[in-house]
């Protein structure tokens, strides 16, 4: 296919995935609001640590540390979390619907990438106000607005922890191919995800337990919450940025290759019946 | 009015073995599938050892929070548990469907059955796995009164079930009155959301909400929806005597508890008023 009639299948996937976006935005937003709740008991529960424990920091961390970093993570999430990208992968396998990909001439990774992108794009749109609302309620707890290298930095490393959540869920999507339901894989991977990115705890709080430090930092998953937002936060600045960076960059291409491996390996797999 | 429950009513026989049979199907649709029964009690298993886990990493930067020393936490968290393992197995399942029942026009079907429609629309479901939550949260409960040494009187032992029925009552109170909301707005996928949030304030001590920001939620959660009431009054009976004055507040529980259950009453009835169907 042509370049240009590639771009113009690109931009109509687009926008089509825009406007079907756009159908339920009031409830997105007040979803969006109530996700924050969460963070409320996290401010008092941590506050009330550190009241309790007598210490100034825990970990290097402060009690103001503490709170902007769930924060950050919060938009570390918003990045990584694919919801129902999986799912919908093993479902269309299951139901058949994927054999659209293979009489069109439409990728499927690439459908879905951009159906994602647009998903996402919308939820910033959205998130802006209910996200922007709570930032600014919460600004005393930042120590302020990091430097443009730092700000360059954690905005690649925001793009890159979306690339390895697109591939990651996509992957184990892809392993429906083979086992037709992955409900439970998912829910397995939805529980590692939450400790081992950083989600539940920065995992600095480790440093009493080495080995489990260094097996929570040599999996992908950390660069899915608590990279970014100890980027961010300067609690990884330097040399440790550049090799962070890096690796991430790695883990996002080892995704995107296994990803279109499985996909090719799954669609030779696949066997469709019926009309 | 709130009447004892006497079971040779022939009206709660009835009720009684309306929900028998309800248990029945619930554990006969469980063992169709008992792979995925297996799956989800080690599902909820692992989440909760995750979340034990993440207190026993906090505890190894102070010995109490907010008060609470470890084992006495331990034995908050297990109430927590053995409240939320009920509500999700005899309660949510049935809740949930609610509002894809009026969406659906199915509510139409329960409407004409004899039997109450609150209580056939709260109990028809059960989910057995989710009683692992429950019994994880009794060993947790023994685990933390042996480890922290502590008897609790035959008073306390007596009281505590009553205050965790208390506690799962006045939970159900909020998830019915949220479901009855859809009568009115076709759809609450938000406010199913919104039910898992604002419990998320329960599952903490009452005294990590000080403060400008904790003080109004203490407030609010525990005399207007008194959901901070219920984990909090029945682990103090097991975890730490009730000091003075907090003995008003487990009589005011239980005064909540009923006012509960008789406004969410209401609210559902006025709110199947509302209901027109949407089937052909």
């Amino acid at each position: 296919m042509a370049i240009g009639s590639r771009v113009v299948q690109w931009w109509t996937i687009l926008r089509i995935s825009l406007e079907e976006r756009l159908v339920y935005r009031a409830d997105f937003a007040l979803g969006t609001l109530m996700r924050f709740m969460p963070i409320i008991t996290q401010i008092l529960l941590i506050r009330a640590v550190f009241e309790s424990s007598g210490r100034e920091r825990i970990a290097g961390f402060t009690n103001n540390d503490v709170v902007a970093y769930y924060l950050m993570v919060l938009i570390s999430r918003a990045f990584s979390s694919m919801p129902t990208l999986a799912s919908g992968i093993a479902m269309e396998i299951r139901e058949g619907d994927v054999k659209r990909y293979l009489v069109q001439p439409v990728d499927m990774i690439g459908f879905l990438l951009l159906k994602r992108i647009a998903w996402k794009l919308i939820y910033y749109t959205v998130a802006l106000g209910p996200f922007a609302l709570v930032f600014y309620l919460c600004r005393g707890f930042f120590p302020g607005w990091p430097d443009a290298v730092t700000m360059t930095a954690y905005v690649t490393s925001l793009l890159l922890a979306f690339l390895i959540g697109f591939f990651l869920e996509a992957l184990i999507g892809m392993i429906g191919f083979w086992f037709l339901e992955v409900s439970s894989l998912l829910f397995i991977y939805m529980l590692l995800n939450f400790i081992l990115s950083g989600h539940m705890f920065p995992l600095d709080f480790l440093q009493q337990f080495p080995i489990v430090q260094t097996l929570f930092t040599s999996l992908p998953f950390q660069y899915l919450a608590y990279f970014p937002a100890a980027v961010f936060l300067g609690k990884i600045s330097g040399p440790d940025l550049v090799y962070g960076l890096i690796i991430q960059a790695s883990w996002a291409v080892a995704f995107f290759v296994a990803c279109r491996l499985a996909y090719a390996l799954g669609v030779r797999h696949y066997s469709g019946y019926g009309g | 009015m709130m009447q004892a429950i006497d079971d040779s009513d022939p009206g709660v026989r009835r009720h009684l073995g309306v929900w028998r049979t309800c248990l029945g199907n619930g554990l006969i649709r469980d063992m169709m599938f008992r792979g995925n029964f297996l799956i989800e009690c080690i599902t909820s298993m692992a989440w909760i050892v995750m979340n034990l886990c993440f207190y026993l990493l906090i505890f190894q930067f102070t010995q109490n929070i907010a008060g609470w020393e470890k084992y006495p936490y331990f034995i908050f968290l297990a109430t927590g548990m053995l409240v939320n393992g009920l509500m999700q197995t005899f309660v949510m399942p049935g809740i949930e469907e609610f509002s894809e029942l009026i969406r659906r026009g199915n509510l139409d079907f329960i409407l004409m059955k004899p039997i109450d429609t609150q209580f056939l629309v709260s109990f028809h479901r059960v989910k057995w796995a989710s009683l692992t939550t429950f019994f994880v949260g009794l060993g947790l409960l023994g685990y933390g009164l042996w480890q922290g040494g502590y008897v609790p009187t035959p008073w306390a032992v007596a009281i505590y079930p009553i205050y965790v029925l208390c506690g799962v009552a006045i939970l159900y109170c909020v998830m019915v009155v949220l479901a009855s909301t859809s009568v009115w707005m076709g759809r609450n996928q938000s406010l199913g959301d919104f039910w898992f949030y604002v419990t998320i304030f329960s599952r903490y001590p009452l005294e990590i909400y000080e403060g400008s920001l904790g003080q109004p939620i203490r407030v609010g959660f525990s005399f207007i929806v008194p959901i901070l009431l219920a984990v909090n009054v029945p682990a103090r009976f097991m975890a730490r005597p009730l000091q003075e004055g907090q003995w008003a507040l487990a009589v005011y529980a239980l005064g909540a508890t009923g006012v509960c259950l008789v406004l969410t009453r209401w609210i559902f009835v006025r709110a199947l008023r509302g209901y027109r169907s949407a089937s052909s």
